[in-house]
């Protein structure tokens, strides 16, 4: 093999290695990168020295992740994805195979935890900038991996076969019956049958356990090879790579490892106590993490009384039954208004027209007569716009800082107001619909949605605090 | 080879050829696997009409039978149902049944072949749940003045006892009546009728 040297291996942060160990390293590095890997992710990645309380959920994500393939893998030694035996199976595990309750009650927590977590880690970057440029790319890896994760939670919530699994599923699939013209065929492909059946469920159990999975793992290497490439942000919204001292190590920056994995683990350590306690003594959460229906077989000639679901869909769940008909013209004044103040606002001519131009057609979608699409579609269109408009963030937001320590009023009064809104969304997602819960519904969705399309407004008119040369503590 | 004796055009055809070829050969690899999802034969030849001893069932009452895995209601109207509906079209969204949600023979006021049996599909034209019986005349939580019908769990929309819907609820369209037919005065076929009667 006529390869170079490598250049001495580099072993910062720990001891000195006996000559075997070191012997066997350089024989692997010769032949795969690993030393390498390990300095460019851990030892000499250089992470800003003050990250705070709201950098643990990155590795919790991980954890969390971990725990669900591996108590997965185990689930699927026993589960039967049957429509026949699926139910049964689910109880056989419950009661027959050892610690069988125990896996499953990880799996289920691990569910809600994953959710918990990633809804504090998106937080973080939304009072953070985090999305900011030049890290873009990772927020869009992190929503497709939001996108992902909600994709597998509805696949395997098919899978106990019980009565929240049927009729979940049986919404969620209709949601796309409502598209225009291919709506009914591409419905019928997605369920393989008619009706919910044995098929649907077949196939869910593919998605959930292999084709889901695979995308994820994918896009959580894309994620962190992205993270790394531009480097971390950190709670000031300072760029710690503009000052580095003579060797080109960041001023502001420590070794992921051993400062932050240690930090983590303390993260860790906290997060395994309260996630046991769910697991051990509430893993029901109150019908939140397992509803209650979900422990009747699923019947498909009778709908529960209230059907709901699970607690980390119900803000979009809302915002879908928000859009009835007499909403419509709300929403169409609410986008006259929008175009109108992209056209006073926007100094290309070419912007102003296609703010009229895409605005009149929206409103004719709407509320134009013979032209306009049902409530039911825009329901859906408006529940899907409102978990893809995150993806926008990087170019909505155009504040001259990043972090919220810095932003002025404005910006933290709105996403003050976006975080109650996102709750009581989610509060009214559980509830069975009334009069009030629905105009609430309708108020919250105009909030959710002002919140990101006037960002560009508000958060360039913020009085915006200076930002520090450096990182504080 | 230098680069002189390059013929570049010809270059330039085979890598666009070869690119578009093995892209559509990509893309001709996706059908069976699409197609492995759409219904299977059997799945397409589940599905066989259902038949219906209708005598026993009193004034007043429904009986929810499974046809194409679907909950098919039948409901015995009593004249004070019946004249509920009539009264009911200013609450309706769609009170003449003008979109076809129904066939010919059930295109009537009462959305019916015989006015006392109501036989519709039990899925709400939402998004597939199937909405609960509220027979009764009483103030609900979801409309205080209700007349009796079917409200829908899962999204609210609210149905007459002739499954027409209610005006500013999700579900846009009535409850679809299946096709069905009368073989006697108390035995009915659901998912068969007489073409062109």
């Amino acid at each position: 093999m006529a390869s170079a040297p490598k250049e001495p291996v580099q072993f910062s942060g720990a001891g000195p290695l006996n000559a075997p160990i070191s012997g066997v390293l350089t024989w692997v590095d010769q032949r795969f990168p690993l030393m390498s890997l390990w300095r460019d992710h851990l030892s000499q990645y250089y992470a800003p020295k003050n990250f705070n309380f709201w950098y643990f959920f990155g590795s919790l994500a991980m954890l969390v992740l971990v725990i669900q393939i591996v108590t997965g893998i185990f689930l699927v030694m026993h589960y039967k994805p049957s429509a026949a035996e699926a139910f049964a199976s689910v109880e056989y595990i419950m009661r027959d195979v050892p610690a069988g309750w125990f896996i499953r009650y990880m799996h289920s927590t691990g569910a809600s935890a994953f959710f918990i977590v990633i809804y504090l880690h998106m937080f973080r970057g939304l009072m953070y900038g985090s999305y900011r440029q030049p890290r873009e790319l990772i927020w869009i890896f992190g929503m497709l991996i939001y996108l992902c994760l909600m994709a597998e939670a509805f696949f395997g919530y098919l899978l106990p076969w019980g009565q929240m699994s049927f009729w979940g599923a049986q919404v969620i699939i209709n949601l796309f019956d409502a598209l225009p013209l291919i709506g009914p065929d591409l419905s019928t492909w997605i369920r393989g049958d008619f009706v919910i059946s044995d098929a649907t469920l077949n196939r869910f159990f593919a998605f959930h356990v292999i084709a889901i999975p695979l995308v994820l793992l994918g896009l959580v290497a894309a994620h962190i090879m992205a993270l790394h490439e531009v480097g971390s942000n950190n709670p000031d919204g300072v760029e710690i790579k503009q000052h580095k001292d003579a060797k080109g190590i960041p001023l502001d920056g420590i070794p992921f490892h051993p400062y932050y994995t240690v930090k983590d683990i303390v993260g860790v350590v906290v997060f395994l106590f309260l996630f046991f306690g769910v697991v051990f003594f509430m893993p029901e959460m109150g019908g939140y993490f397992l509803e209650f229906n979900n422990f009747i077989p699923a019947d498909a000639l009778k709908t529960p009384p209230h059907i709901a679901p699970v607690w980390y869909f119900t803000p979009y769940y809302s915002i879908l039954r928000a859009i009835t008909e007499d909403f419509m013209l709300v929403l169409a004044i609410g986008v006259a208004a929008y175009s109108l103040l992209i056209w006073l606002t926007a100094r290309n001519q070419l912007v102003k027209m296609a703010a009229l131009a895409i605005g009149f057609v929206v409103i004719v979608l709407m509320k134009g007569g013979p032209l306009a699409i049902e409530a039911k579609v825009w329901g859906v269109a408006m529940m899907g716009a409102a978990t893809l408009i995150f993806f926008l963030l990087p170019w909505l937001d155009r504040s001259p800082v990043k972090s919220i320590r810095y932003k002025g009023p404005r910006f933290k009064a709105a996403l003050t107001i976006f975080v109650i809104v996102f709750l009581v969304l989610g509060y009214y997602g559980t509830q069975t619909v009334t009069p009030a819960g629905t105009v609430i519904s309708q108020i919250g969705t105009l909030i959710y949605f002002s919140f990101f399309l006037l960002m560009p407004w508000y958060s360039a008119m913020d009085k915006t605090k200076p930002v520090p040369d450096r990182v504080t503590m | 080879m230098s680069e002189q004796n390059t013929d570049q055009g010809k270059r330039q055809f085979l890598v666009t050829a070869t690119t578009v070829a093995g892209g559509v050969a990509a893309g001709a690899t996706a059908v069976p696997f699409v197609a492995s999802m759409l219904p299977s034969e059997r799945a397409k030849a589940a599905g066989a009409p259902v038949e219906v001893d209708l005598s026993t069932l009193a004034p007043g009452e429904r009986v929810t039978v499974e046809w194409q895995g679907k909950p098919v209601w039948i409901v015995r109207r009593t004249k004070e149902m019946l004249d509920t509906i009539r009264a009911n079209d200013s609450h309706v969204a769609d009170p003449k049944s003008q979109k076809k949600m129904q066939p010919a023979y059930a295109t009537n006021e009462m959305r019916a072949i015989k006015e006392e049996f109501l036989v519709v599909v039990g899925i709400c034209t939402h998004l597939g749940c199937s909405p609960v019986g509220k027979f009764a005349k009483q103030a609900e939580a979801f409309d205080p003045n209700w007349q009796g019908g079917f409200y829908c769990p899962c999204h609210g929309s609210l149905f007459d006892l002739a499954g027409r819907v209610y005006k500013n609820k999700p579900a846009p369209d009535n409850l679809v009546v299946p096709p069905h037919k009368y073989l006697s005065d108390t035995r009915i076929v659901i998912g068969e009728d007489t073409k062109g009667a």
